[in-house]
């Protein structure tokens, strides 16, 4: 089997799954109890802490756990729609987005809030100087991507921090889901970064599981209230097991980072090499983009026969991203990108991880020569 | 930089006639045993300052261990060079540079023990003061109290140079003023107490009461937490842990609650007091500050220090609470004293517990109780427990989550 679909979601490592395990077995107290049971969960729970806020160069009190990359980008969104209504009800974002972005935004729309959606060039990249025109003095939020989940394009987040340098009160939010172990990302003091998204199954830890980076002075309110858990500011029993494991996967997919990036970085240079040889296929993601993903399409077969076709020969890619593709509806990156809505529907995404190899993306390309001569007389 | 010698002044201990001797070789002791890791290390204790050979040892973790040891003045990194005039002036200008910001201001000064050496002390402050001017832009050179000092002595076993001179922690060495037990509660004051009497030289023990279920085992840990906090001054700390749960529901039924704490404490003094003798103490510590609560009005302590004629050291007497948290913050015990857990000295506290308590009134009523036997079960309970630096509760827990992590 060939998994080239780790931005849907990557396998457990091993490691974690048996930290997971272990957890779940011998570490079972309530972090809330007071006995010794749930002291010793709590310890547990606030060293996973400290482990992700090292590694991530930020302070434990700015790292909260959340259940993944969807509550962390409503939370951000809607969180300081709440905390900052008094201020302003302005919020920006762009036409990339991640449909938790997308449709939380949505929601701050019909609440009465208005929205201004940045546009991307051919590239997929949203423009500081459009950014500039639209901040106003009623923005309390802008929400970038870092990476974007369907072709792979990095948004300038540094230059956009340098123009929010002139706007302290405004919260700058990143969904950087797709981005942890593959681009640098800078939080804490030195960062205008607020509030970032992390989801542990992108980084081959457990379902369910994700932390919030806050930056510690930055309020925005709870979503979800109850026992008062997270500081207050994330209420429900707290997934201890989750918290120990993700810290584990972040730990072991940020190890020789750089070097696993290049080693996948290599195999998307040579797909896209490889690629470039047929006439049919249009490669949508850019070079310099992000080293695991690479969207491209082949003119007239729809990315889902794609899809299918290669799932015939044990290999697993998918239309754009995980989340449009079972609903039907077009890569919205792509359109955003202003790729005809034809070709689009041709598109299809392969994302790698760090146990990909070259050996795979080889008999990758065997089988799409294969299937490129079974397909090219089709129009 | 990394330096070949550690010279430790001993600033107070020089003074103090024909007990010096005794003094040198615990400090001599103490820092063998902060440094003990260092094997390739020696140590040379003589009558006006020590020497310490580091021999390939880290000499920033060696200075860094030598800030928390009582009985140091100040000590100076040296660098040992062989007889090289041309070497001696490039490790110069080295030191120097190290140490340089705009505006500085330097001077030189050299000892001669070798007086048969051919330059003597002027002509060497003036070749290097020469040498440094040349080559360090822009420093200027000052005779009365300079920025920067240059000592460079002359032996015949080469050049020993040193510039910097980092203040010790002053006090005695630790042990050197004999034993002294500590009332250590969970709070803010006795920890500090515990320290102040450690910088003058007190090998202090910690006595800690335990009154479980009433206390939980958190806050016997935090008692044990602070402890570990204070070994860092003295390497290690006997942690005495006494059971107190029978006598507090004694003194509960027994005693009007007016005097409940009086009678309390009376107990937990004469325990102490028993700890003391049988591990062969001279004194009691504990953290009690004029006026601070009900316990600590001189009209309580005068109830309270009638069992017993040991001397009781109160090193926080006549501190405010913010200079007491001020010691606790730069030792480190502030943050885990404030940690919500009740100790021995809350539970059964009674509303309004006399602030003017009569001593016979104490006397009186506890006479009720059976005194002799409740101490007897109690010192046949105790735990002694040697806690060390890092001996926490955090660390062990790092330990044991480390492979899940």
């Amino acid at each position: 089997m060939i998994y080239f679909d780790n931005s849907a979601t990557t396998r457990m490592d091993k490691n974690v799954l048996q930290t997971y395990e272990k957890v779940s077995q011998t570490i079972n107290g309530n972090p809330s109890s007071l006995h010794l049971l749930g002291n010793y969960a709590d310890g547990l729970l606030q060293q996973s802490r400290k482990q992700i806020a090292d590694l991530m160069h930020v302070l434990p009190e700015e790292i909260y756990f959340t259940s993944g990359g969807t509550e962390g980008d409503n939370w951000a969104i809607k969180g300081t729609a709440i905390e900052k209504r008094q201020f302003g009800k302005h919020v920006i974002t762009t036409a990339v987005e991640h449909p938790a972005v997308k449709e939380s935004v949505g929601q701050l729309k019909m609440l009465g809030f208005d929205v201004t959606i940045l546009p991307v060039d051919q590239s997929g990249r949203v423009s500081v100087s459009d950014l500039k025109e639209a901040l106003r003095s009623d923005t309390i939020l802008v929400s970038v991507m870092v990476v974007n989940n369907e072709v792979g394009s990095i948004q300038p987040i540094a230059e956009i921090g340098e123009v929010l340098k002139d706007y302290p009160t405004v919260h700058f939010h990143v969904d950087a889901v797709q981005a942890i172990g593959k681009v640098p990302l800078l939080l804490g003091k030195e960062s205008r970064i607020d509030l970032a998204t992390f989801s542990a199954h992108k980084f081959h830890g457990p379902k369910g599981m994700g932390f919030m980076y806050i930056k510690k002075g930055k309020k925005i309110a709870p979503l979800l209230n109850g026992g008062g858990q997270e500081s207050g500011k994330r209420s429900g029993t707290e997934n201890v097991a989750g918290a120990a494991s993700m810290a584990k996967a972040l730990r072991l997919v940020l190890e020789k980072s750089e070097e696993k990036q290049k080693d996948q970085r290599e195999i998307k240079k040579y797909l896209v090499q490889q690629l470039e040889g047929y006439k049919k296929v249009s490669i949508f993601s850019q070079k310099e983009g992000a080293p695991h993903i690479l969207c491209f399409a082949l003119k007239g077969i729809r990315g889902e026969v794609m899809v299918h076709a290669f799932e015939k020969k044990d290999i697993y890619i998918s239309t754009t991203s995980a989340c449009s593709s079972r609903s039907g509806v077009g890569s919205s990156t792509l359109e955003a990108m202003h790729v005809p809505e034809k070709l689009a529907t041709s598109a299809v995404r392969i994302s790698l991880t760090d146990t990909n190899n070259l050996a795979e993306a080889k008999l990758f390309m065997g089988e799409f020569d294969q299937l490129y001569q079974q397909f090219k007389d089709i129009k | 930089m990394q330096y070949d010698e550690v010279m430790i002044r001993y600033g107070e201990l020089s003074t103090k006639g024909k007990n010096k001797r005794i003094f040198i070789s615990k400090l001599a002791q103490n820092v063998k045993f902060a440094l003990q890791d260092f094997e390739e290390l020696k140590v040379h204790g003589e009558r006006d300052r020590m020497h310490l050979e580091l021999n390939g040892a880290d000499s920033d973790a060696v200075l860094k261990r030598l800030e928390s040891i009582f009985g140091i003045q100040n000590y100076s990194p040296v660098r040992r060079l062989e007889r090289d005039i041309e070497l001696l002036k490039k490790v110069a200008v080295e030191m120097i540079e190290e140490l340089y910001t705009d505006g500085k201001t330097f001077k030189v000064m050299t000892r001669r023990s070798d007086h048969d050496y051919e330059l003597d002390t002027n002509d060497m402050n003036q070749l290097l003061g020469a040498e440094i001017f040349s080559k360090v832009e822009g420093i200027k050179v000052q005779m009365k109290k300079p920025d920067i000092t240059l000592r460079v002595e002359i032996r015949n076993e080469g050049f020993f140079l040193s510039s910097k001179t980092v203040m010790g922690a002053g006090g005695l060495p630790v042990g050197a003023s004999g034993k002294g037990m500590l009332m250590l509660s969970g709070g803010i004051d006795s920890p500090v107490a515990g320290y102040l009497t450690m910088k003058r030289g007190v090998n202090v023990e910690a006595v800690h009461f335990h009154s479980p279920p009433y206390t939980s085992p958190r806050a016997l840990q935090k008692a044990k937490d602070l402890a570990a906090k204070l070994a860092a001054f003295s390497g290690s700390v006997q942690f005495i842990e006494v059971p107190f749960t029978e006598i507090q529901e004694e003194i509960k039924k027994i005693v009007p609650e007016g005097y409940l704490m009086t009678v309390t404490r009376r107990m937990m003094m004469r325990l102490t007091d028993r700890i003391r003798e049988e591990r062969k103490g001279l004194a009691i510590v504990n953290g009690e500050s004029l006026g601070q609560v009900a316990s600590q009005t001189l009209h309580s302590m005068i109830a309270i220090n009638d069992v017993t004629a040991t001397p009781v050291i109160r090193p926080v007497v006549s501190m405010d609470k913010n200079e007491i948290i001020e010691i606790a913050q730069k030792i480190d015990t502030f943050d885990l004293s404030i940690q919500p857990f009740e100790d021995c000295c809350t539970i059964f506290a009674p509303p309004a517990p006399k602030t003017q308590p009569k001593l016979e009134k104490a006397r009186k009523y506890e006479e009720r109780l059976d005194v002799e036997g409740l101490i007897e079960r109690a010192m046949n309970g105790l735990v002694i427990t040697k806690i060390t630096v890092g001996d926490t509760l955090e660390a062990q827990q790092e330990a044991d989550f480390s492979s899940l992590l």
